[in-house]
């Protein structure tokens, strides 16, 4: 079937293109882009999208689908209906279920899942067998079968020999090698950033060594082994500024941060609050003015949600025993339109690091809408105000501090494979 | 006079006014606990529940005579005979004590903020009896009832407090409440026993205890986690006591009236020499205060109708 999307403002970083264009999907494809009214295709279904931006189905390269074994917090079909709900085509999904996603049966289980699912999956494999940190995973397989990136995600590898041969193994396949970068007995049983809150609030601290020392360990990995590295969730100030020295140096490294790490404060965990507790943990103002200065510098490639679904039961109670990660599929798009508003980033720069860029650091032939690209589009009425309401998320989980916060900017309709 | 909260969950934004309403309330209820009939009707008809989740002799005795003391209902749960071994939440367990109609819980337990959140769910009063390393206001009451019994006043006093601070929940209620009464607060430990950012919540830090001590009106002793040694936190107790253990010669560069406070229990000959702790302390003090300020706290909370003495 065709569509003519109409009247839109198309925003494609890969062409450069910044203008009001119709497009128009055939064969759930990127037929071609015209002046407005300048292509008229028979029986196509019209989408007026005036007023509106047309732009890349936007990617996001980290999230938790917890399907195989933890399907009541989600599942790939809720999962993926939080992210076209939210304007996402495709979603990369983290190894750490269960069992842990370390073989082609669990990988083309996924896929198998997600034929009918509402947005695209690629799969992350497990960097080692069970995600232990000990041996490497079966590599081959993985990538053979469909996995797009290697990750040990939420498990940090502490072993430095054992990440160096990962890294090194995966040149075979050009394969990304995804870094969680916690030095784990520096944040022991650290619940929170360490500092002024911790400290008033009597829980265990986690400081950003724990994080600067990881993404400096990697940094130097990456240029020992040449492999293709990428860092997760970073938090940290001086994270930021070891990968801008790095790249500077012309390290092969890229780099990913999420909307809470640039929205939130450790202040958001006064009261206990359970919903601000994350994996790496909510920083001061000084990390997110970083982390937005890093944003708009080009230091951090891309944002991704770290989409964490958990069940309210084990996401409440006593702060210590409540697990860590938010959902953030639906949410990550209009929190990230204010780094527009705020002169952060231009339009332009925003939709490169929520499309084009995770395509690129992922070796995945989208995040543009040249003519023969699928038809993965995404358009969003950047006027829109409207207010998070935790209750009406297409997640299966509801934990998300952002309840009751005042957005501007959504998704408004999400075209996967030429499928509205 | 009553406190107008619902509960007591930490000194941190409590008044002055109110911190003076507590310790004047435990003052006229001292005497109780020296009569024969040690008993007051103020609480009679109350059910008071001391729900522990942590291991405690002087805390939990001292509440339960404070409660039995006016003449309230006292139960004692303990998590290794309570259905907490099977698996219920903090919040169940809660609900179920409260659904046979109490009226206050007292709470102890290892996590921070447990206290908080049961008192956001419940309509009992919620008392903390010390939670993680954030809150132990009971204590840090008791404590400056002591310091005003034995020194008259808290305003202008200088206190050491050497030890933990960073593990410390009785540390942390200490720095408050002394701060809202006009007293200098001076923290000593090991810098691997400082928490982030301590600095700027109104206290000095020492890591030499002699200048720590200096003058200082109280000295108040915390107790060493021996266990915290594994931890990298200290090299070993010989050391400990060498630098941070209150010794005679130490107290000696103590003002000449100055009190020696422990919350307990002591680790004698490590923090605290036996000397000083038999000799010059007013540990025992602090232990019989604490049944007082706890009557007093109880009895404020539940409506403060002052009982016929």
């Amino acid at each position: 079937m065709n569509i003519l999307i109409k009247n839109g403002h198309i925003i494609d970083p890969a062409n450069k293109i910044d203008e009001k264009l119709d497009l128009l999907v055939s064969s759930n494809k990127i037929e071609k882009l015209g002046k407005p009214g300048s292509l008229s295709p028979d029986k196509a279904q019209i989408i007026d999208a005036a007023g509106k931006l047309v732009v890349p189905g936007l990617i996001d390269m980290h999230v938790h689908l917890r399907e195989p074994g933890f399907e009541y917090k989600e599942t790939i079909s809720t999962g993926t209906a939080a992210a076209k709900a939210g304007g996402f085509t495709s979603v990369c999904c983290m190894p750490n279920t269960n069992p842990v996603n370390d073989n082609q049966a669990v990988t083309r289980f996924i896929l198998d899942q997600a034929r009918e699912a509402s947005a695209r999956v690629f799969p992350i494999g497990a960097i080692t067998k069970g995600s232990k940190g000990e041996e490497l995973a079966e590599m081959a397989e993985l990538h053979a079968s469909g996995c797009v990136a290697i990750s040990d995600d939420g498990r940090p590898v502490m072993n430095a020999a054992i990440m160096r041969r990962a890294m090194e193994y995966s040149k075979i396949f050009d394969l990304l090698v995804i870094s969680h970068c916690e030095e784990s007995k520096l944040s022991d049983k650290g619940v929170m950033n360490e500092g002024a809150v911790s400290t008033e609030l009597g829980l265990r601290g986690i400081p950003n060594a724990a994080e600067e020392i990881m993404v400096a360990r990697d940094i130097a990995l990456a240029e020992l082994t040449k492999a293709r590295v990428h860092i997760a969730h970073v938090s940290a100030a001086g994270s930021v500024r070891l990968i801008r020295d790095a790249k500077a140096r012309g390290v092969k490294i890229t780099v990913e941060t999420c909307p809470h790490y640039f929205s939130l404060t450790e202040e958001a965990v006064q009261g206990y609050n359970t919903l601000a507790k994350m994996n790496p943990p909510l920083r001061t103002a000084v990390d997110v003015a970083a982390i937005k200065q890093g944003l708009k510098d080009g230091t951090i490639d891309v944002i991704a949600t770290d989409h964490a679904p958990h069940g309210m039961d084990e996401k409440s109670g006593e702060f210590d025993f409540a697990l860590f990660g938010i959902v953030g599929l639906e949410t990550a798009l209009g929190l990230s339109l204010k780094l527009v508003e705020e002169g952060v980033l231009s339009l332009t720069e925003l939709i490169k690091k929520l499309s084009l860029n995770p395509a690129t650091v992922l070796n995945l032939k989208k995040g543009t809408l040249s003519p023969g690209a699928d038809a993965d589009i995404t358009i969003i009425n950047p006027a829109e105000k409207w207010v998070v309401d935790a209750s009406r998320l297409k997640s299966k989980s509801k934990n998300t501090p952002f309840n009751g916060w005042k957005l501007k900017g959504r998704a408004v309709q999400t075209i996967v494979g030429g499928k509205i | 006079m009553s406190l107008k909260t619902k509960d007591l969950l930490g000194i941190k934004g409590m008044t002055a006014d109110e911190i003076k309403l507590i310790l004047d309330t435990a003052a006229t209820f001292k005497d109780v606990s020296e009569r024969d009939i040690k008993k007051v009707p103020a609480l009679r008809g109350k059910t008071v529940i001391n729900l522990f989740y942590e291991a405690s002799t002087r805390t939990r005795t001292s509440f339960e005579l404070a409660g039995k003391r006016l003449s309230a209902d006292m139960v004692n749960i303990s998590t290794s005979t309570s259905s907490v071994v099977k698996g219920e939440t903090l919040l169940d367990t809660a609900r179920n004590i409260e659904a046979m109609k109490c009226n206050m819980i007292i709470i102890r337990h290892a996590c921070s903020g447990a206290p908080q959140y049961l008192a956001s769910r419940l309509k009992s009063s919620v008392i903390n009896a010390g939670d993680g390393f954030h809150e132990h206001p009971t204590q840090a009451l008791l404590d400056m009832f002591t310091m005003r019994e034995k020194l008259g006043k808290l305003e202008g006093l200088t206190v050491a407090i050497v030890g933990d601070i960073a593990h410390s929940r009785v540390a942390r209620s200490n720095l408050y409440g002394l701060t809202a009464m006009g007293a200098n607060v001076r923290l000593c430990g090991p810098p691997t026993m400082m928490p982030s950012g301590i600095e700027d919540k109104g206290a000095r830090i020492y890591y030499d205890m002699d200048k720590a001590v200096e003058g200082a009106d109280v000295i108040m002793m915390l107790r060493l986690q021996l266990e915290r040694q594994a931890a990298g936190l200290f090299p070993g107790v010989r050391e400990y006591a060498r630098l941070f253990g209150l010794n005679k010669a130490r107290l000696e560069r103590a003002n000449k009236n100055a009190i020696v406070m422990h919350p307990g229990p002591i680790n004698r000959g490590c923090e605290i020499s036996s000397e000083v702790a038999d000799d010059s302390s007013v540990i025992l003090d602090q232990v019989t205060n604490g049944v007082a300020v706890r009557m007093a706290i109880m009895f404020l909370l539940s409506g403060g109708i002052k009982p016929e003495a």
